[in-house]
């Protein structure tokens, strides 16, 4: 247990929004689903008691018969902002005093930094660079993070839990939700910062930065193990597995939320559904492709003259 | 001068009249300056007073009310809100404090550029003078840093909250895709920063970062289909961002004008739009009452229905 390179890594300047990130992001996930278990209960109980659900005010806060349902912004919202922003100032100040902003040499095109990392919020794109060749890590995923991440609004048909945190109501959306941010983006980066050495090789926390260290690994591709070995028959070959794999899972896609999601189904257009289907499908292509990486030592799956996936 | 001595022929001599004036004076200006004590015991009723301020500040609904209205800041807030909604379990408040941040950043960053020339003779040195020379330089900058770290961190907790209380739905699809390029403006806001310091960190990361443009499809020159479309390291969308085929002076210009001007202008424009379409959309979206799953495809009673 190297204590010494523990430290040098999580006390690097520019990683240390990122172990104060981990501690934030469970907190407020915590605060996130304590109001959700509520709403939760109090939706379950509303549904039981149709008389009550009536006459409720239909949320887990305090209301009585008389009280006014606004309040003036001048004073009880703009103190709240006020203090928030003081608050915020004060940490800024407290963090600027006791750390230094990270400064190296000046840049120097012909001495290599290793490990060279992007900066954190980056170091997911980074990571699936591993497995993924740049034009898909760095190109293709991310304008599939952004389309995704606009598209949301128009394929969740879900009326539900609108304004309010709810779990029972919103399961898969909410799930998938935390799947692609807290799975695949934050883990992501945490292991861009905290795992990765020299060479982007895997090192345990605690274990020593070894710059000299070889692994040796071969990788396949999927063609070569089926004894594939004209670049016609990979390139066709790897459309099949590809295209099988959309196809297929657009099938379990489709049979999943014909079982357990008929309600939200029935909402939706054949093309905001087929727009899920896609997006779900290659959201879990990426851990499926790490782990035939991790399991398989397979590199690629489909074989081009132009393109490798 | 020749008039001194002519009050015999019946005309009021100039001794006469300045005497008569200061007579009046003793009157008048102890008159008016006593009015004018009076007057600043109250400021509220003085002109300048008034001419800024348009209402008056008794303690009544509707001067709390016109305190928010007639005020350019604060008139982005309507007058009334949801009780519940000044929550801060609801929101984290994360929205506010990213254009907090924006704030701070736009004010350490235009303080910064007094003292930072975009050159590869100079960058590394400004940082350097910055650092030691500067009076309050190195907080300076480290402010700036950490507050964009932070702004990052903000943003996707807000985006987090926003999703976990379904507040992109119907009717704020738009706004949600606003918040998105929001987001990603925030974060290529932080990333064209990282390279002006021109140290080894900020050159192997934007090397890094950039390396990824090479291989674009059709428009990188390794790309897929990149090489066909005659794509080479002279005329592809990496040489765009770069203004050259390495990380250098034109790299770091580019990267100073993007991050100075270019962006900040396109981010607050869309920040506009979304504060705008906030109070739009009908406010923040919540606490909003529980729907019950069988409400859920009946159409909704009225505009109040949805959580008023």
């Amino acid at each position: 247990m190297d204590w010494r390179q523990l430290w040098e890594i999580c006390s690097a300047p520019d990683n240390v929004p990122i172990v104060g990130m981990v501690p934030l992001l469970i907190f407020y996930i915590y605060l996130a689903f304590k109001q959700a278990h509520a709403n939760d209960q109090l939706i379950a109980q509303l549904e039981t008691d149709p008389a009550m659900a009536k006459t409720h005010h239909r949320k887990t806060w305090p209301f009585k018969q008389g009280w006014q349902k606004e309040v003036h912004v001048w004073p009880f919202l703009l103190r709240i902002e006020f203090l928030a922003a003081i608050i915020v100032t004060i940490v800024l100040m407290v963090w600027s005093i006791t750390l230094n902003a990270p400064l190296e040499e000046p840049a120097n095109p012909n001495l290599t930094m290793n490990p060279a990392k992007a900066p954190w919020y980056f170091l997911g794109l980074q990571e699936m660079l591993v497995y993924f060749d740049p034009w898909i890590a760095g190109v293709v995923m991310p304008t599939m993070i952004i389309i995704g991440l606009m598209v949301i609004p128009y394929i969740d048909t879900n009326p539900l839990g609108s304004g309010y945190y709810t779990w029972k109501q919103r399961r898969f959306s909410i799930s998938t939700f935390l799947f692609g941010f807290v799975i695949l983006w934050v883990s992501m980066i945490l292991i861009g910062t905290f795992i990765r050495g020299p060479g982007w090789q895997w090192f345990w926390p605690g274990q020593t930065w070894d710059h000299n260290r070889l692994i040796y690994e071969v990788n396949r591709d999927l063609p070569d193990i089926f004894g594939i070995t004209s670049n016609l028959g990979k390139g066709v070959f790897g459309a099949f597995v590809v295209g099988g794999y959309y196809l297929i899972g657009g099938f379990v896609v489709y049979s999943m939320f014909r079982r357990f999601m008929a309600k939200d189904f029935k909402r939706m257009s054949l093309l905001q559904f087929s727009i899920t289907q896609f997006l779900l499908l290659t959201m879990v292509a990426l851990p499926l492709k790490m782990g035939i990486r991790l399991l398989w030592h397979i590199k690629y799956v489909w074989i081009t003259p132009w393109f490798n996936i | 001068m020749a008039d001194e001595n002519n009050g015999k022929n019946g005309k009021v001599g100039l001794v006469d009249r300045v005497k008569d004036d200061i007579q009046a004076m003793k009157v008048d200006i102890p008159a008016k300056a006593k009015e004018q004590i009076e007057g600043l015991k109250d400021p509220t009723k003085t002109q300048v007073y008034t001419s800024i301020f348009r209402h008056k500040h008794d303690d009544t609904p509707r001067n709390r009310a016109l305190g928010v209205l007639s005020n350019v800041f604060l008139h982005l807030h309507p007058a009334k809100i949801n009780r519940d909604a000044v929550r801060y379990s609801y929101t984290w408040g994360m929205g506010g404090i990213t254009f907090l941040l924006f704030i701070i950043l736009t004010y350490t960053g235009v303080l910064l550029m007094f003292y930072y020339h975009p050159t590869k003779v100079q960058a590394f040195r400004d940082v350097l003078y910055l650092e030691h020379d500067v009076p309050f330089g190195k907080i300076l900058r480290n402010m700036h840093r950490w507050a964009a770290h932070l702004m990052v961190i903000a943003v996707e907790l807000h985006m987090f909250r926003v999703f976990l209380t379904g507040s992109y739905k119907k009717p704020r699809e738009f706004n949600w895709n606003i918040g998105v390029l929001l987001l990603v403006f925030t974060l290529l806001l932080s990333f064209t920063g990282y390279l002006l310091p021109d140290d080894q960190l900020g050159f192997w990361a934007v090397t890094v970062g950039t390396n990824m443009a090479r291989a674009t499809p059709l428009l990188g020159h390794e790309g897929p289909f990149g090489h066909q479309l005659g794509m080479t390291p002279y005329n592809d969308v990496r040489f765009g961002l770069l203004g050259g085929s390495i990380v250098d002076a034109n790299a770091l210009l580019r990267s100073y004008i993007w991050h100075c001007i270019g962006i900040p202008i396109v981010a607050s424009v869309l920040m506009i739009v979304h504060f705008w379409r906030v109070r739009k959309d009908g406010g923040i979206s919540g606490p909003a009452q529980v729907m019950l799953p069988e409400e859920a495809d009946k159409p909704r009673r009225g505009p109040k229905a949805a959580g008023e």
